[in-house]
């Protein structure tokens, strides 16, 4: 037997849009489809034991995973005991002629990449939105106990920081800060168009690891998840990590000086320009317009 | 205790890239380059780690000759010798081939703990040092948010998703990946520039190393993403405040 294994994870929705992309698939190459839900308490080792004798067994010739921390803490090692090269953060899977290619983001979303995986098994793992479709039909999810071949890690209970004193998630209105805005002291601006929006204040990543905002207000996949009215991103690249975090946005408005910033092509409304020189008369403008 | 970091030279952050005449991959004829800024992370929690347990730190990165800026950079901030992988066609090694090269490199040096960054800026396939784990036989753990080390036994936070987090123990040698904002970074001193260029930087060829580049993957072709949403471009404030007002009913 051979095919597509879909390796889903318990819990995470980027499982569901993992599956139907492996039905998706395996109906435009011809080939049969699996898909397993690896049970018990993680770990890298007994994961990556348990699915090599399973793709062993089967030989499978497509792995897919969703593109989770999960799955990034082992599918590169489960992909190197095949002597394979795991293809992470798929955005895109095209058949041409019965030959997968697929795309994945370079330079932070700046680029994309066409890549044409050679040999078998491909191991490739999913970004959220990397499949659109509405492939029909249903396949059998089957759980699989993780190997218990004596694992190294010894995982402790998962636990979550200090509860959250910020609740971005049900703000109506985001001013979200990036690296553009250079230095701790310039954040003023962004405090000053805040007050005169009346939004909320939320950042990327690298502010937060600076320790220029607290941390509770990164918005992306290891931060908050927002859906406010509008979210207006300024100084900030947009990395798929960002996005995810704030796609649900219902207007975006992106001001950053580089045109190739991959926020505006999320945006609704984008202005290229020197958010030094925006900031003060967009606050002004604001304040006026308010009244 | 022997500390091994595996940095990556990248281009600056705030590059505009474009694609080379080739299509394959980008024009690197006006490119700045800088340390991976999550390797950064990776070296600064090596050297604090030596400076409470002692040892030394061993920088080691594959790359072409401009490489060297990044190595000698690292040397600055207190790393004590480091490797340079000579490989001018860098960018054409895939992920798997680069990790080949990279542990061939730590096997030589038998470390107590590797580490790098979690992803890199570049390709940011955040393969590295699982793919280095697998190949040198030892445990891993990725997204490091904070690393103690007592009686010859590892205690690592790891970063989850959505604001989770979880302690996970395992012996060393090890190898680590470091998420950025794990400690706050040092500059490197006059003092330390200055002591970098009397330190030791081994050069090694991938044939030295019994590495060859076999592709698990062909690069098609690079591209500037297309645009998921029709995006209308303001030229000035006033345009955009009548946007927010008319449109999107905010003031």
């Amino acid at each position: 037997m051979s095919g597509i294994l879909a390796v889903l994870e318990a819990g995470n929705k980027l499982s569901i849009e993992t599956m139907v992309a492996a039905m998706d698939l395996g109906a435009k190459l011809g080939l049969s489809v699996h898909s397993v839900e690896p049970d018990g308490v993680y770990t890298a080792d007994g994961f990556t034991d348990g699915l090599a004798d399973l793709i062993r067994a089967k030989q499978f010739q497509v792995v897919l995973f969703p593109h989770t921390y999960q799955v990034r803490d082992f599918a590169p090692k489960l992909a190197t005991r095949f002597d394979r090269a795991f293809i992470s953060d798929v955005i895109r899977l095209r058949v041409d002629g019965g030959v997968l290619f697929v795309t994945r983001q370079l330079f932070q979303g700046k680029m994309n990449a066409e890549i044409q995986p050679l040999g078998e098994p491909v191991f490739l793992s999913l970004q959220a939105g990397a499949y659109r479709g509405g492939a029909g039909g249903s396949i059998q999810v089957e759980t699989m106990p993780a190997a218990s071949a004596a694992p190294r890690q010894k995982p402790e209970e998962k636990f979550r920081e200090a509860a959250r004193a910020v609740d971005l998630s049900a703000a109506p209105i985001i001013v979200s800060v990036g690296r553009g805005i250079k230095e701790k002291e310039n954040l003023s601006l962004i405090e000053d168009l805040a007050g005169a929006l009346g939004a909320e204040i939320a950042a990327s990543r690298p502010i937060c690891d600076n320790g220029w905002l607290p941390m509770e207000r990164q918005v992306g996949s290891s931060g908050q998840t927002v859906a406010p009215k509008l979210y207006v991103a300024v100084g900030l690249s947009g990395a798929i990590q960002h996005l995810v975090g704030m796609q649900g946005a219902k207007t975006v408005v992106a001001i950053n000086k580089d045109e190739n910033a991959p926020i505006f092509e999320v945006a609704d409304y984008g202005m290229c320009a020197d958010l030094f020189e925006v900031l003060p008369a967009l606050t002004a403008a604001i304040r006026a317009a308010k009244g | 205790m022997k500390i091994l970091v595996a940095i990556k030279q990248v281009p600056a952050r705030d590059s505009l890239l474009t694609a080379a005449a080739s299509g394959k991959w980008i024009d690197e004829s006006n490119l700045e380059y800088e340390i991976n800024e999550p390797d950064a992370y990776a070296l600064e929690e090596a050297l604090q780690l030596k400076e409470v347990h002692g040892g030394e730190v061993v920088a080691l990165c594959a790359g072409p000759d401009r490489a060297s800026a990044t190595i000698r950079e690292a040397l600055a901030k207190g790393a004590d010798r480091a490797i340079h992988i000579a490989v001018d066609d860098i960018v054409e090694w895939d992920t798997l081939a680069t990790a080949k090269l990279l542990a061939a490199a730590v096997k030589t040096e038998a470390p107590d703990l590797v580490l790098t960054g979690l992803q890199s800026d570049d390709v940011g396939a955040g393969q590295a040092g699982v793919v280095m784990a697998e190949l040198l036989g030892l445990p891993h753990a990725t997204i490091i948010m904070q690393v103690d080390i007592e009686g010859g036994m590892l205690r690592v936070k790891r970063e989850l998703e959505d604001g989770w987090f979880q302690h996970v123990g395992m012996p060393l040698p090890a190898v680590l990946t470091i998420q950025s904002g794990i400690k706050k970074l040092r500059y490197a001193t006059l003092m330390g520039i200055k002591k970098a260029k009397t330190k030791e930087v081994k050069s090694l060829t991938p044939g030295d190393l019994g590495v060859s580049r076999i592709a698990s993957y062909e690069l098609v072709g690079v591209t500037l993403p297309q645009k998921s949403k029709q995006t209308q471009m303001l030229k000035t404030v006033a345009e955009l405040v009548e946007k927010l007002k008319n449109e999107v009913h905010v003031l």
